[in-house]
């Protein structure tokens, strides 16, 4: 190599994308008349494409996972917040079971007396009730430990705890229909009717 | 992407450990190509590549959330990638090889005079060779251009990943761009 390192560093400015025009004039006036020269930086070019050409790594397909499982575990407060947020309703249940579970179940074990919501047109024969044929009876019936027969009509929501219930065909309900029979049932029942609270009560907790 | 990511970040600091997934899935190719590239094999690449991210997930709270994550990331990553190598084995002795611009190796020597057709520039065989003349790069060298040429970084970002100022880091991209010439001038 006969030349100096001035034009091997002007190669190295121009290929770092650093050389300012006057030096890039000398290099280009240098590589017309030096054939050494040129060819050198022919093979620089050359080199950069080849190693700028290796194809894109792609990780394994299961990479994010396995990071994200070798992650130390989170703070618990965090962890929870997020699974309440997407898990609404199994979190009320938890919320419910274990702050409520020793008051639900002496609750049901207390309610194993028939009884029944007072209304007006209802008959009650021992622990059965009966919503007579042509009757109407306003508002929302509930029947606890006994049967419902409904001939007549319900203007609202009927509820057995714990029963059964016949609904004839002349009979007629307005509103919703529940029959509660099992324990579970039963918690869920209340389940439903705190659900939507708990919810509330998480989601400005978490404010 | 920078706003998703510092979105991102926000809520990993604040303990979402679940918004990291997308700063791994943004990232894990070129990081896991960094490894691989820097110690030749998928099976360590995946290795430190998994370590990166569960290091910079562990100090999260440390980065400055006015940089640039990318920049962060990779900082973790060449360390690592460089720590290994040293444990791995000595240096290889570029320095002499290179010094001697004048002297053909006997690889240069041993290669054909013909250039090479643009089709097969892509050839497997092709990137095996380059991929084999980067792992004789001491690593001074290599992370330089595995960054450069790879990443496709700029010098600027280079010079903050490796933390050292850029004159260095072009020296070294220089000194490891003269060693490849002269071994792949004729692949
Ligand atoms: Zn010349």
């Amino acid at each position: 190599m006969k030349c100096n390192d001035e034009i091997v560093d002007l190669m190295h400015e121009y290929l770092d994308e650093e050389i300012d025009p006057t030096n890039e004039m000398i290099l280009r006036e240098h590589l017309k008349s030096c054939k050494e020269c040129e060819t050198l930086f022919n093979e620089f070019k050359k080199t950069i494409a080849v190693v700028k050409g290796t194809s894109r790594m792609q990780a394994p397909p299961d990479f994010t996972a396995k990071v994200m499982a070798s992650l130390p575990k989170e703070k618990k407060k965090v962890g929870m917040q997020r699974w309440l947020r997407n898990h609404p309703l199994i979190a009320a249940a938890s919320l419910f079971l274990v702050l409520m579970m020793g008051s639900v179940f002496s609750t049901w074990n207390q309610e194993r007396e028939f009884s029944v919501s007072k209304q007006e047109n209802l008959i009650v024969q021992n622990n059965t009730v009966i919503v007579p044929e042509g009757e109407v009876v306003k508002g929302d019936v509930i029947v606890r430990n006994g049967e419902l027969k409904i001939e007549g009509e319900v203007q609202g929501d009927v509820t057995v705890i714990n029963g059964e219930k016949y609904l004839a065909s002349a009979g007629h309900v307005t509103g919703q229909i529940e029959e509660v029979n099992e324990v579970f049932d039963w918690i869920w029942y209340h389940m439903k009717k705190t659900a939507y609270d708990v919810i509330d009560i998480f989601n400005d907790s978490e404010k | 992407m920078e706003a998703l990511i510092k979105k991102r970040i926000k809520q990993v600091i604040k303990g979402d450990q679940d918004a990291f997934a997308d700063i791994v899935e943004i990232y894990s190719n070129s990081i896991f190509q960094l490894g691989y590239r820097m110690l030749g094999n998928r099976h360590e690449a995946e290795d430190i590549a998994q370590e990166a991210f569960i290091r910079a997930y562990v100090n999260i709270k440390s980065f400055n959330q006015d940089l640039k994550f990318s920049t962060w990331l990779f900082r973790i990553a060449t360390n690592l990638c460089i720590d290994r190598i040293r444990k791995k084995k000595p240096d290889y002795y570029l320095d002499a090889e290179v010094s001697g611009t004048d002297g053909l190796t006997m690889y240069s020597q041993l290669s054909s005079n013909s250039p090479l057709p643009e089709n097969e520039l892509e050839s497997l065989e092709l990137q095996e060779s380059v991929q084999k003349e980067i792992l004789k790069l001491p690593e001074k060298y290599r992370s330089v251009i595995v960054l450069k040429y790879m990443e496709e970084l700029s010098l600027n970002e280079i010079s903050e990943i490796l933390d050292m100022p850029l004159g260095t880091v072009k020296t070294r991209i220089h000194r490891g761009r003269e060693a490849l010439r002269q071994q792949l001038r004729y692949v």
